[in-house]
């Protein structure tokens, strides 16, 4: 037994577990998207608590775009395994018939088929009507403005100048037939934020936030980590060993890893403390314009 | 170009290893968080102070500085420097004109505490948004431009912060540096802000002289004004007390959600609005009135022995009393106002005007109702909190206003408690949150007037009748058709003996309506007071026949639900304007189209076609009278008639 704190870890979990519980009261079928990173572990830990000693009143779902890390999706079985919960794994199939991938297609359009699409598909195969998704204000400056609860139309689309307005804990969670909101119970929470939590609260993540002798080429300025033999190379590139680690966990293709001998949480929170980039930077997708991020979300990226 | 950033402590923690940094880390965890709100008028220099913020304590990354410099050369408006204003204006549209049109979260971290800022828009037409970053708000940093003075919008935004109970306020007398760090300015800007504000009642005014771009009195004390003996901008942050009484206050939890997982076990989750709770505490649900004793405070982390404010929480009761989403849980000994009535502020936030009668959505806690406005008091004129008196509400206007509502709710006046003391209302067709409001005081009446229970009901009295009492509402345009087609089916249903009455818009206008004219707050009065006469009918056991052009969805929808399910059948009398400005029986056309009549349905005045009418008439493509066989056959069908 002990006596609740009132740190700023802990009012941002209570924060996120009234937002969860809300979601779970108010509408007809949330399902949680799980994307198997820190932020999404974090997210499902809160969930948990919030119900808790009931399992979570929704599933979860992953939107595999075939190319993610094998490790992750490993831990993922595992951990709904663990937690005894149910999964919906969505694959884009029309996508994945035509072998879309990151190397023959680009970036941009390998991730709007196999990510933003494969994601509208799913929830409207599912008839969803609210997604809870793990993103935070502070990774990127549309984000900072985007609401707790975001409505989409029946196609999904967010319309920034046309948000409502969210006081106190108040959300007003109403909307008409075949629209749906997205829920960021993660808002308020800095990547600091959530590491600190993880270790507080002795959370299970993927190893490869942990630094480890991996295979990795140098392309493009970045460090992609060669983790099955569909990863073309290129004739000057040969994968070597290097001591690295990945900040934010994605599909291998397109995530940089960087060089860190951080083995252990606090290690990892130590180089937080000096980074001097921020971890969306290791993602390929975002670098294409300083407002590409919003035009992706108004079409339906999360 | 540029300084170099501060040095923040983080640099001391990075020479630290294994335990003591493990120790430092455990120190970073029980920091507290402060919310802060940045306001002031447009051009005050907010963003920009921001991102100063965010700059000196070291949370801009290298790849965002050179995002910066890049939008700094293509967008900027301080030349060759960094301008950090970019740095927070996130959005697209806002980037191109340059002005921040929405509330923006920013997060940085010192030693001793986490902030959270709440970046809200100076424009006049964005009340609504400074409102909502109040909201949730422990300090206010007010900015004021030194050489332009106290402005209007200092004026409004002040008013707004103490409005929502911000009680911590900082005067950020910015660009200090264009005025020559004068003390003389300071002050008088500093005289002119205590003139009107100290009547707001907060508990500190800090006030500090500023320059955001180049950083003076932000993170440290400033040479360049050393006229200045108080704490540097970020110092006051970091230390000024917020600490509210709401520990000490009686325990309010609304429930959120009934925990049951199992036949043993059944819990209400909720978040503490206010008070402690420890097991063996007397606890009332406050609508019913059921009492019982906390047995367990259930977490995944273990029981508590004692849970306070702001914790998410699930209670296990000893007893097993009746309690569902939306109830709330309360100290037995210190409950709180449960009314149907009550006097509000509204801050309106929507296009869409208010008008008192129309039926809204209330959500109050985790408890959602229907709400009219009864009684505009007054406006309230934010620039110089002049009482106006006013009939609607307009977008950012505010006003003390009664609200009645369908079924009661626990509440506590919103100075003394911000969590059951306010409330949303939400526009019940397009779902909107139209306005924020808070309660000031519960009206009384609702407690003391109860409907007497007849022993002899409406059904009763139908059945005599051999009917079902039901409301046939007829709507359409002027000239539509409605009039006669409804006589004619009186005229059929009065053949078979049944009981009916017809209630006309041009008849009732002449007498209970006559003090009402056609503006659309007095449109909406009307039907309202129509739909309430109909459903005394009802009761009467009548079947009775509303005639009205009826114009708005929203009021024929609250017609609809002041009577019981399957009561009410509307009856939409499609005929095309032109066919009804050709056919023009009362004339009534020709005056409008000659501008002698104002607001007239369907030429100056909107009409919302029904979308989901039980009945739709074309009368293009048939004559009245086998109209009339329609809706008879209709109530034949939904065995209104016996």
């Amino acid at each position: 037994m002990s006596v609740s704190r009132t740190s700023h870890l802990k009012r941002l979990e209570a924060e996120s577990i009234h937002i969860i519980r809300e979601v779970a009261a108010e509408f007809r079928n949330p399902v949680m998207l799980y994307s198997i990173g820190k932020d999404s572990s974090v997210m499902l830990h809160l969930a948990m608590k919030a119900f808790y000693p009931s399992r979570p009143p929704f599933p979860l779902m992953h939107v595999d775009t075939t190319w993610k890390f094998r490790e992750m999706i490993k831990f993922r079985d595992d951990t709904v395994k663990r937690l005894g919960l149910d999964l919906i794994v969505h694959t884009n199939q029309e996508g994945k018939a035509q072998n879309i991938n990151p190397f023959d297609h680009g970036s941009a359009y390998y991730t709007h088929v196999m990510k933003t699409e494969a994601l509208k598909e799913a929830l409207t195969l599912h008839g969803f009507d609210a997604a809870f998704g793990g993103a935070r204000r502070d990774e990127e400056k549309s984000r900072a403005k985007e609401r707790v609860f975001s409505f989409r139309n029946a196609n999904h689309v967010w319309d920034p100048k046309n948000q409502r307005p969210e006081l106190w804990n108040i959300y007003n969670a109403r909307i008409a037939k075949g629209e749906s909101i997205r829920v960021f119970p993660l808002s308020n929470w800095t990547e600091l934020d959530i590491w600190q939590y993880i270790m507080s609260e002795e959370i299970p993540i993927v190893p490869l936030y942990y630094a480890a002798e991996r295979p990795v080429v140098e392309r493009d300025g970045m460090l992609i980590m060669v983790d099955d033999d569909r990863m073309e190379l290129r004739p000057d590139e040969k994968p070597e060993m290097r001591l690295v680690r990945f900040r934010t966990l994605g599909c291998y293709p397109l995530t940089g890893a960087i060089e860190s001998p951080a083995d252990d949480l606090a290690g990892i929170v130590k180089e937080m403390l000096i980074a001097r980039t921020s971890e969306r930077q290791g993602r390929l997708i975002d670098h294409d314009d300083s407002a590409s991020m919003e035009k992706k979300k108004r079409e339906g990226y999360f | 170009m540029m300084d170099t950033p501060n040095t923040s402590s983080n640099d001391e923690a990075l020479e630290l290893t294994g335990e003591a940094f493990e120790e430092y880390l455990q120190r970073q965890e029980n920091k507290s968080l402060l919310r802060i709100l940045t306001c002031g008028s447009v051009d005050d220099g907010k963003s920009t102070l921001i991102g100063r913020l965010l700059y000196d304590t070291k949370l801009i990354f290298e790849d965002q500085l050179a995002a910066l410099e890049r939008d700094s050369k293509r967008h900027g408006t301080v030349g060759e420097d960094i301008d950090f204003a970019l740095l927070v204006d996130g959005l697209e549209a806002e980037r191109e004109q340059g002005i921040t049109i929405d509330v923006a979260y920013r997060f940085f971290t010192t030693d001793r505490r986490k902030f959270i800022v709440a970046d809200t828009p100076g424009h006049e037409q964005y009340t609504r948004n400074m409102a909502t970053g109040a909201s949730n708000s422990d300090v206010a940093v007010l900015l004021v431009d030194a050489r332009n003075g106290i402005a209007t919008q200092t004026r409004r935004h002040a008013f707004i912060v103490s409005l929502l109970g911000i009680r911590h306020v900082v005067l950020a007398v910015n660009k200090i540096d264009l005025v020559n760090f004068d003390e003389a300015v300071f002050k008088k800007i500093c005289k002119d802000f205590r003139a009107f504000a100290d009547s707001f009642d907060f508990d500190s005014i800090v006030e500090i002289p500023i320059s955001a771009r180049f950083g003076d009195n932000v993170m440290t004390r400033s040479e360049r004004t050393p006229w200045y003996t108080g704490s540097a901008l970020l110092d006051h942050l970091e230390s000024v007390e917020v600490e509210n009484d709401l520990a000490a206050s009686p325990f309010r939890m609304f429930v959120q959600w009934v925990n049951r997982p199992n036949l043993d076990f059944r819990g209400f989750s909720g978040t503490i609005a206010s008070g402690r709770i420890r097991p063996g505490d007397e606890v009332v649900a406050a609508l019913s009135g059921r009492k019982s004793r906390v047995k367990r405070l259930v977490t995944m982390d273990g029981d508590l022995i004692e849970a306070g404010p702001g914790d998410a929480i699930t209670v296990e009761l000893e007893d097993e009393i009746d309690i569902s989403r939306g109830e709330m849980l309360a100290g037995a000994d210190a409950r709180p106002d449960v009314s149907d009535q009550f006097a509000a502020h509204l801050i309106w936030m929507s296009d869409a005007p208010l008008y008192p009668g129309r039926p809204y959505l209330i959500k109050q806690g985790t408890r959602t109702v229907t709400a009219t406005i009864t009684d505009i008091k007054h406006k309230i004129d934010v620039n110089n909190f002049d009482h106006l008196a006013a009939k609607t509400l307009d977008l950012n206007e505010i006003a003390f206003a009664n609200l009645s509502l369908s079924e009661p709710i626990a509440f506590d006046p919103y100075e003394v408690n911000r969590d059951t003391g306010s409330f949303v209302l939400i526009d019940r067709l397009t779902n909107a949150t139209v306005a924020a409001g808070l309660v000031w005081f519960g009206l009384r009446r609702a407690t003391n007037i109860h409907w007497q229970a007849l022993d002899l009901d409406k059904s009763a009295r139908g059945i005599h009748k051999g009917q079902k009492p039901t409301i046939l509402w007829f709507t359409g345009l002027s000239g539509s058709g409605k009039s006669t087609i409804a006589n004619m089916v009186e005229k059929r249903l009065h053949a078979m003996g049944r009981h009916t009455y017809v209630l006309d818009g041009d008849n009732v206008r002449h007498g209970l309506n006559r003090d009402l004219g056609f503006t659309d707050a007095d449109r909406v009065e009307n039907i309202r007071r129509v739909a309430e006469v109909a459903k005394l009918f009802v009761d009467a056991g009548e079947i009775v026949l509303v005639s009205f052009i009826s114009p708005f969805r929203s009021e024929r929808r609250m017609a609809r639900d002041i009577v019981e399910e399957g009561e009410f059948i509307e009856v939409y009398v499609d005929t095309p304007i032109e066919v009804c400005r050709e056919r023009d029986p009362k004339g009534l056309y020709k005056k409008a189209d000659e501008g002698k009549i104002k607001n007239f349905t369907g030429i100056d005045s909107p009409y919302e076609p029904p979308e989901t009418a039980e009945l739709h008439l074309d009368t293009t493509k048939a004559d009245p009278a086998e109209l009339a066989e329609v809706i008879i056959a209709e109530l034949k069908a939904r065995g209104v008639l016996l």
